[in-house]
């Protein structure tokens, strides 16, 4: 058995979870939580693959497309998250009934 | 050979489960602090298990994006929202559909992957071209030859990501704010700890910074890695009231976050001169490359420190 | 070293990329400067797309490896006939939308500078630079990226206007956008650790479809589904398309959610063909109908005219997808295939330049009215004739009446379903064309009704024309459809003999 098929198999698991928790949490920070392990999850069955088919180390291009992956969902996460705290701060300013949980009613809909 | 092996197998099994049951927690733990504080401990194991893959860089970034930066936002995120639990939420029957449907989907997908994992017969067949062109691109190390020579163009774009997420997160400040100092305006004691901390910890940061920004041209480490140590270094100075936070009207600030990238597209115009894009001439291929990760690696610095800070807020 | 522009191979599509990221650069260090460097950005890159499509229709397709480095070490840019069609309406309809929004987002009208003045400019460059480069490359994991910069920045802007609304738009958008990230993104994962490749035309050879081939094509597909607002995917698009500034709505509805459209027709047209099996095609074909039914009728619920546009994006985006049953999975040999493609083609580029003219006409209503509500628009056809007829024609190219861009593109695509037999599709496009002529009669009607138009704060003429200018190009596109088909064939995909013109 290859060393990196526990690693492929516990991304295949991260996946499952994380997926999991965008679609199913209803408070957006926990949702942007599971994106985070979705990710995470998503590289770390591609650096393994890499790694399986090889037989040793995860290769150079993955590397760097997992790093360019990694610096994105950062920034994405970035920006989710001012937006959330600015949102927050409109209620704060001006509260609105069943405000800050509001776009969980949207969430019925969500793929 | 063969216990030490095995020995390894057990050891990275072992770690597998311990990702898992950090995700699992960290996604059903109602208390939100919680949940983060388990995300950041996710991502340090995550990083040990790309050590374990022969991945050193990806471990590098994981560990100081991944599970840092990525923490200290969501931290952040978590103090200023001051809500600590999510909602207890009434039970009803719809609500058990919208929990089954996702864990079906998740379930599914997770085991297909699964399947695929132990059924497909995987490709990897760039390793070699990547080493054999190493010569040619004035680095050692193969992973910064990808990022910052072969698929340049990939790192020009994600530059230009958060170039615009900087620019997104400014845009949710405040009308009346817009001109004032980022995040909230800090008050530290001159004594207190953060204070000692803060004069002590940043000459530290900026060694081991540009000791990764060093690195990455030969062994491991580079412009992404460095550049969210110095980020690091930059807001404890904040924090420790050493320096002031920067408001995104100065003209200085916003120079630090474009450089980067602006010198990155001008490297790749010039490409034009030889009917190409974004060539980076054998010649000069080790100066070009350090001259454009510098400046990434400043721009970097600043954009992260930007986003962690946040758009301007009034004191509460 | 001279600078040969007139070479057949100067890298010109690069440039489209290259330009509105340095203009987007700039316009963040000087807000004083932005309009200034956005506007000059977008002429040249309308500049440089027509001059390409000028050596597309002469030389054949065009190709520029990045940093020199062939494929599959490094990434190809190419602009075949269909890229560089979407890369000139992104160069009309961002010269538009500039255009418009000089005056709301000047610098030298609002001193000290305001948050909107100086962010809409990076951030609308920052989003022609995205679609351009998602048009133009031919790798899948460079498409990746370029729709995450393409996202970032488009959802900024719905968030623009720093409305409670706008906010809450921004983040449901970025939910369903970054879900699909997620899932393209894992596709893509998988095609490389199957295939060791990520350029396009390398998988086209090397593709053998096992089971992760097409567990990667489903996830790819279900992403780009969630991030073009596909039926049953759409929900995020309404609010987050009307809550934005006029001028960016109308780089969000005419440019943002055709990226993830083009790289499905690469996808499934040039990487993977065969794996499109007729029940796949139908698959789509059924969820693009969908879109179109209740696109157009929750279209004609609306009371807000923004509102109204929005939902028909919804519906004109489920037209697009019809090219699968019609020139995909064993149709791709038949004669209509090249018919379907090219309508297909068509319809997205006669929407794009109609969204961009309803939207900036809506944006003049709003000007002038203060609001987009329906019952406002009463009688405004005698005050502002210029926006009224440039809401018109857009409606026209939109509802698939002569001679508009969009009737070429229907009756391109009702010729092959009637050609193929499948002519349930033909009935869709029938009915998805009477059903906007209802909602769009709706907010028209009251236009140019006879009764006296409320108070009205005057909006210049030559603002208003910028409307009517695109308003007038996608009736153009259908008037003179000859030079934009022959571009189009440049290249097309699949062995297909010409079809039916």
């Amino acid at each position: 058995m290859n060393g990196s098929i526990p690693f492929a198999l516990c991304g295949a698991v991260l996946v499952g979870i994380g997926l999991y928790g965008v679609m199913a949490h209803d408070h957006l920070l926990r949702r942007l939580i599971a994106f985070n392990v979705t990710g995470s999850g998503v590289f770390l069955l591609f650096g393994s693959l890499s790694a399986l088919s090889s037989g040793g180390a995860t290769g150079a291009v993955p590397q760097a497309l997992i790093i360019t992956g990694i610096v994105v969902a950062v920034a994405s996460t970035a920006f989710v998250l001012a937006l959330v705290v600015r949102l927050k701060e409109e209620d704060v300013d001006a509260p609105a009934p069943g405000a800050f949980e509001g776009s969980s009613e949207h969430d019925d809909h969500a793929p | 050979m063969a216990p030490a092996f095995s020995a390894l197998t057990l050891f990275d099994v072992v770690l597998c489960v311990l990702i898992i049951g950090v995700a699992l927690c960290s996604s059903s733990v109602r208390d939100l602090f919680a949940a983060t504080v388990l995300l950041i401990i996710y991502g340090v194991f995550v990083a040990i298990a790309w050590v374990r893959l022969g991945a050193v860089d990806v471990a590098l970034a994981e560990a100081a994006i991944g599970a840092g930066l990525t923490g200290v936002l969501l931290i952040g995120a978590v103090a200023r929202l001051k809500i600590t639990e999510s909602p207890a939420a009434a039970v009803s029957r719809w609500q058990f559909a919208a929990k089954v449907i996702p864990a079906s989907l998740g379930l599914l997908i997770a085991s297909g992957l699964a399947y695929l994992v132990l059924t497909v017969e995987w490709r990897e067949t760039l390793q070699a071209p990547v080493l054999a062109n190493l010569p040619d691109t004035g680095v050692l190390n193969p992973v910064t030859a990808v990022l910052l020579n072969y698929r340049a163009y990939d790192t020009l774009l994600e530059t230009s990501v958060l170039f615009a997420a900087l620019i997104a997160s400014w845009c949710t400040t405040h009308d009346d704010l817009w001109g004032e100092r980022a995040g909230l305006r800090q008050h530290t004691r001159r004594a207190g700890i953060l204070a000692t901390f803060g004069r002590f910890l940043p000459p530290i940061g900026l060694i081991v910074g540009i000791h990764i920004f060093w690195a990455g041209a030969d062994k491991w480490g580079g412009a992404f890695q460095a550049g969210t140590i110095f980020a690091a270094v930059w807001i404890l100075a904040i924090m420790a009231g050493v320096i002031d936070a920067p408001n995104a009207t100065g003209r200085s600030i916003r120079s630090f976050a474009v450089a980067g990238p602006m010198f990155f597209t001008f490297v790749a115009l010039t490409g034009v001169l030889a009917q190409s894009f974004l060539i980076i001439p054998v010649m000069v291929a080790k100066p070009l490359t350090l001259a454009i990760e510098a400046c990434l690696t400043l721009s970097i610095a600043a954009t992260l420190m930007l986003l962690v800070l946040g758009a301007p807020r009034r004191s509460a | 070293m001279l600078l040969d522009l007139a070479a057949p191979d100067f890298p010109w599509i690069a440039l489209s990329v290259a330009i509105p990221l340095f203009a987007a650069l700039i316009a963040a260090l000087s807000s004083a400067l932005a309009p200034v460097v956005a506007m000059i950005a977008a002429l040249l890159c309308l500049g440089a797309a027509l001059w390409t499509a000028v050596l597309v229709t002469t030389h054949g397709a065009q190709e520029v490896a990045v940093g020199a480095w062939p494929p599959p070490l490094g990434i190809v840019l190419r602009a075949d006939g269909l890229a560089v069609a979407m890369l000139i309406t992104a160069g009309l309809v961002s010269i538009a939308a500039f255009a418009f929004a000089r005056q709301a987002f000047s610098a030298r009208t609002q001193t000290p500078e305001t948050r909107s003045a100086y962010s809409f400019w990076p951030l609308g460059l920052c989003v022609l630079a995205g679609v351009n480069a998602a048009f133009v490359s031919n790798d899948l994991f460079n498409l990746y990226v370029a729709l995450e910069l393409t996202t970032i920045a488009a959802a900024a802007l719905v968030a623009m206007s720093g409305s409670r609304a706008a906010f809450e738009a921004a983040i449901r958008y970025l939910m369903f956008a970054l879900l699909g990230s997620l899932f393209y993104l894992l596709g893509v994962v998988l095609t490389y650790s199957t295939h060791g490749v990520l350029d396009i035309r390398l998988l086209a050879i090397s593709a053998e479809s096992g089971p992760s081939t097409i567990a990667a094509a489903a996830l790819m597909s279900a992403g780009l589904m969630t991030k073009m607002a596909l039926f049953p995917l759409h929900a995020w698009l309404p609010p987050a398309h009307s809550a934005a500034p006029a001028p960016a709505s109308a780089l969000l509805s005419a440019l943002v959610v055709k990226p993830p459209f083009v790289i499905l027709l690469r996808i499934w047209f040039e990487a993977m063909p065969e794996l499109v099996t007729p029940t796949l095609a139908q698959a789509f074909g059924a969820l693009g109908a969908c879109g179109v039914l209740l696109g157009s009728i929750l279209a004609m619920r609306q009371e807000r005219l923004k509102l109204v546009v929005a939902y028909s994006t919804v519906a004109q985006l489920g037209y697009l997808v019809l090219v699968f049953p019609l020139a995909g999975g064993g149709g791709a040999q038949q004669p209509w295939a090249a018919g379907a493609w090219t309508g297909a083609i068509f319809l997205t580029l006669s929407h794009a330049l109609a969204k961009g003219a309803m939207f900036l006409a809506a944006g003049a209503f709003v000007e002038a009215r203060g609001n987009d509500r329906l019952d406002s628009l009463v009688g405004l056809a005698r005050e502002m004739p210029i926006s009224c007829f440039a809401f018109g024609l857009a409606a026209v190219s939109l509802m698939g009446l002569p001679p508009s861009g969009g009737f070429t593109g229907k009756y391109l695509l009702l010729t092959s379903s009637f050609a193929s037999g499948q002519w349930w599709w033909g009935i869709v496009l029938v009915v998805g064309g009477l059903l906007s002529a209802v909602y769009l009669f709706g907010p028209l009607s009251l236009m140019f009704a006879r009764e006296p138009a409320l108070a009205v704060t005057p909006v210049s003429r030559a603002r208003q024309s910028i409307a009517l200018l695109l308003g007038l190009l996608s009736i153009l596109l259908g008037l003179f459809s000859e030079a934009p088909y022959r571009l189009l064939q440049v290249d097309r995909p699949g062995a297909a003999a010409e079809g039916f013109t």
